[in-house]
């Protein structure tokens, strides 16, 4: 089986970059293949990646408090280009409340502030899978 | 007894935890300190508080003579909502105003930009005009306040802006203090927005240090930061090195225009984080004010007493800051604080207990500002001027501190500067490195995050968080749009067209830009203007 492909994404303005980068390496360390977009990403900018590098998973870094617009049309740019199956997770400063509402608008799962990267991991290995 | 022979004869027969005895940055620390650890030239080292090299602070009386500045950065939603929050914040006893804008407004788009979607007055205020600008400093008296403001690659037009409202209530600019943050290096090095490559962000940097030195006597036209340099990871020996070697690059290019040194270099300030290490946040303090004065009188010949002391603000670590088991936070922020203070800053922002989770609210903001008053005038720290001066462990690792950032500052040098230290990603390859070390030793249980990795709770409700409403970006971006409607068009498009010739023939940016935001251009436009003549910086993306 080929290694999972993850695209590690900094969608908004703000630079805060450490989060994302430490996942990306953490997820590449742990045998997956992992593209890192850098920083300031529109969410049009995100889903052409995901389908042109034909990612099996989307994983978001946002701590602007911009996440229940940025989320959300993230998901909108991947099914306007056909990649509305490729699941998309995040990780940020995002209050209880908002976790449900991004969940019930289709994001696969949200880590908050103090996630263990090795907890990050073990839900990519249980939940994705290469698609098809 | 020598130190080494009690530590052969005595201290080997006690046991240890079996922990590593390191600070946060995970810099080895030795058991014990004594008087042998002092080099021969201690006394001259270390000095008398206001004396050269002012490792024991840079004013003779200290905080006997004023207290350090209480500066709590706010900013949120509309300018009529930062407002109100200063006022409050002045109400209880604050002593000098910080603002935080939000994020299009720091990366240069107006409220209603596209780009700016979702991000309008959620990370700070939103100030697209002279319109929003004026309404931010309603009923506050410029001349009476000290203002600072957290801004970089727009802060040439954030301070037109000020000197605009300045004007329009006849404060004369001679009577402005305060403090722009203009920090582009470490906007590249660390905070990671930006508008123009390195070059021309660092030609706008020093047209704003030369107008200053000349029009703003009372201005910190920079204020060298290593705050975002520690909060994206770095080490505090990297936090102290990459700063000062900033410092000395903004120095450098002031000379290179032409600049005498003293003419300039009593107004440069410098802004440092404090993290949970105590004694390491004191020692780099302290190696912090001894190294800048010795480079200053050493490389660039400054005399001016002024040019030699590094005068600094300081903020509490939002990153060592815990989701979990919040009130936790308030306990932090003591130790942090304390830790400034007793390193002798100037200036000081304390971060709220909710900050992991959301924008403070106005409990835990008052919560904060208390912290700060209750070791100000209950604690009797302020009392004495340096009192850790002389205690071994303090000196032993300031030493350290100073040997081991001057190795970093050498190499930054080797590479030709911090300009092309920066892009070859040098400082940005070493912080992401060691933020990567620090996450494996917590990940490892190796470094102890309170109610993170040990002492857990299942998690009680979330104290009640600040939101900003989402009618905000669209009552912003109205505003916008009815001034670019309301204004004399003529006058906006000829205004602007100065400010190009300015960027073009390197005539100094600022009075062009202060008549521009008079006439009422957006922060947009000139922003747009900046990336059509510089060019637009983008994201190396290093891993």
């Amino acid at each position: 089986m080929r290694p999972l492909r993850i695209l590690v994404a900094k969608p908004g303005l703000d630079g805060h970059d450490r989060g994302a980068k430490i996942i990306a390496r953490a997820l590449r360390d742990a045998g997956f293949e992992v593209i890192y977009t850098g920083l300031h990403q529109t969410p049009e900018m995100i889903a052409e990646a995901a389908v042109q590098e034909d990612v099996d998973a989307v994983g978001l870094s946002v701590l602007s408090g911009a996440h229940l617009t940025l989320f959300p049309a993230v998901l909108k740019e991947l099914r306007g280009r056909g990649g509305g199956d490729i699941p998309v997770f995040g990780g940020g400063i995002i209050p209880d409340e908002d976790r449900a509402a991004l969940r019930a608008a289709g994001v696969a799962e949200l880590f908050g502030p103090g996630t263990a990267t090795q907890d990050i991991v073990d839900w990519v290995h249980g939940t994705l899978r290469p698609r098809a | 007894m020598t130190k080494r022979d009690w530590l052969e004869r005595q201290y080997r027969k006690s046991p240890e935890r079996p922990v590593r005895f390191s600070t946060v940055s995970d810099m080895p620390v030795e058991p014990l300190y004594t008087a042998d650890d002092e080099p021969a030239d201690a006394a001259a080292r270390v000095g008398l508080p206001g004396e050269y090299p002012y490792t024991r602070g840079v004013y003779p009386n200290m905080y006997r003579g004023r207290l350090w500045t209480m500066r709590q950065f706010a900013g949120f939603g509309t300018a009529a909502d930062t407002n109100a929050r200063f006022h409050f914040l002045l109400g209880q006893g604050q002593t000098g105003l910080s603002t935080a804008f939000d994020m299009p407004t720091l990366m240069g788009y107006d409220a209603d930009h596209p780009r700016a979607r979702g991000e309008v007055g959620r990370e700070g205020v939103a100030v697209s005009t002279l319109d929003d600008a004026r309404e931010l400093f309603a009923g506050i008296d410029l001349a009476a306040v000290t203002t600072s403001m957290t801004v970089n690659c727009t802060a040439s037009v954030l301070l037109a802006m000020y000197l605009a409202v300045a004007d329009e209530n006849g404060v004369p600019w001679e009577r402005l203090g305060g403090t722009i943050q203009n920090d582009m290096l470490k906007e590249f090095i660390a905070q990671k927005e930006w508008i123009c490559p390195p070059e021309a962000s660092m030609r706008i940097v020093i047209d704003m240090i030369e107008f200053c030195a000349r029009r703003l006597p009372r201005w910190h036209p920079v204020s060298i930061s290593g705050y975002h340099i520690r909060e994206a990871g770095s080490t505090a020996v990297q936090e102290l090195a990459f700063t000062l070697a900033d410092g000395l690059a903004y120095v450098q290019a002031c000379v290179d225009r032409g600049l005498p040194v003293d003419s300039f270099a009593p107004r440069l300030s410098f802004f440092f984080n404090l993290h949970n290490d105590f004694l390491e946040e004191v020692a780099k303090l302290r190696a912090a004010r001894r190294l800048w004065a010795t480079y200053m009188r050493e490389r660039f010949g400054a005399t001016d007493p002024r040019s030699l002391m590094l005068r600094t603000h300081a903020q509490t670590a939002g990153a060592s800051l815990t989701a979990q088991q919040p009130l936790n936070n308030v306990v932090r922020v003591t130790v942090q604080a304390l830790a400034g203070v007793l390193g002798g800053v100037q200036s000081l922002h304390t971060n709220s207990l909710d900050e992991t989770l959301a924008l403070p609210s106005e409990q835990a903001a008052m919560v904060a500002l208390r912290t700060q008053q209750i070791l100000a005038e209950e604690s009797g720290v302020a009392n004495v001027v340096d009192p850790l001066g002389g205690s071994w462990a303090v000196e032993a690792l300031t030493d350290r501190m100073e040997r081991e950032a001057r190795a970093y500052i050498d190499r930054v040098d080797e590479l030709g500067g911090m300009i092309r230290a920066i892009e070859v990603g040098y400082p940005q390859k070493e912080i992401a490195e060691a933020a990567w070390v620090y996450q494996r030793q917590i990940d490892r249980g190796e470094k102890t995050v309170v109610g993170v990795n040990r002492y857990q709770v299942p998690e009680e409700r979330p104290p009640e968080l600040l939101r900003v409403p989402l009618e905000v970006e669209t009552r912003q971006a109205d505003r916008v749009r009815r001034v670019k409607r309301e204004r004399n068009a003529t006058a906006a498009r000829e205004a602007l067209a100065r400010v190009r010739d300015a960027a073009r023939s390197g005539e100094n940016l600022m009075p062009p830009l202060v008549a521009a935001v008079k006439a009422r251009c957006t922060l947009g436009e000139i922003s747009d203007l900046y990336r059509e003549i510089f060019g637009q910086y983008r994201d190396p993306a290093w891993l």
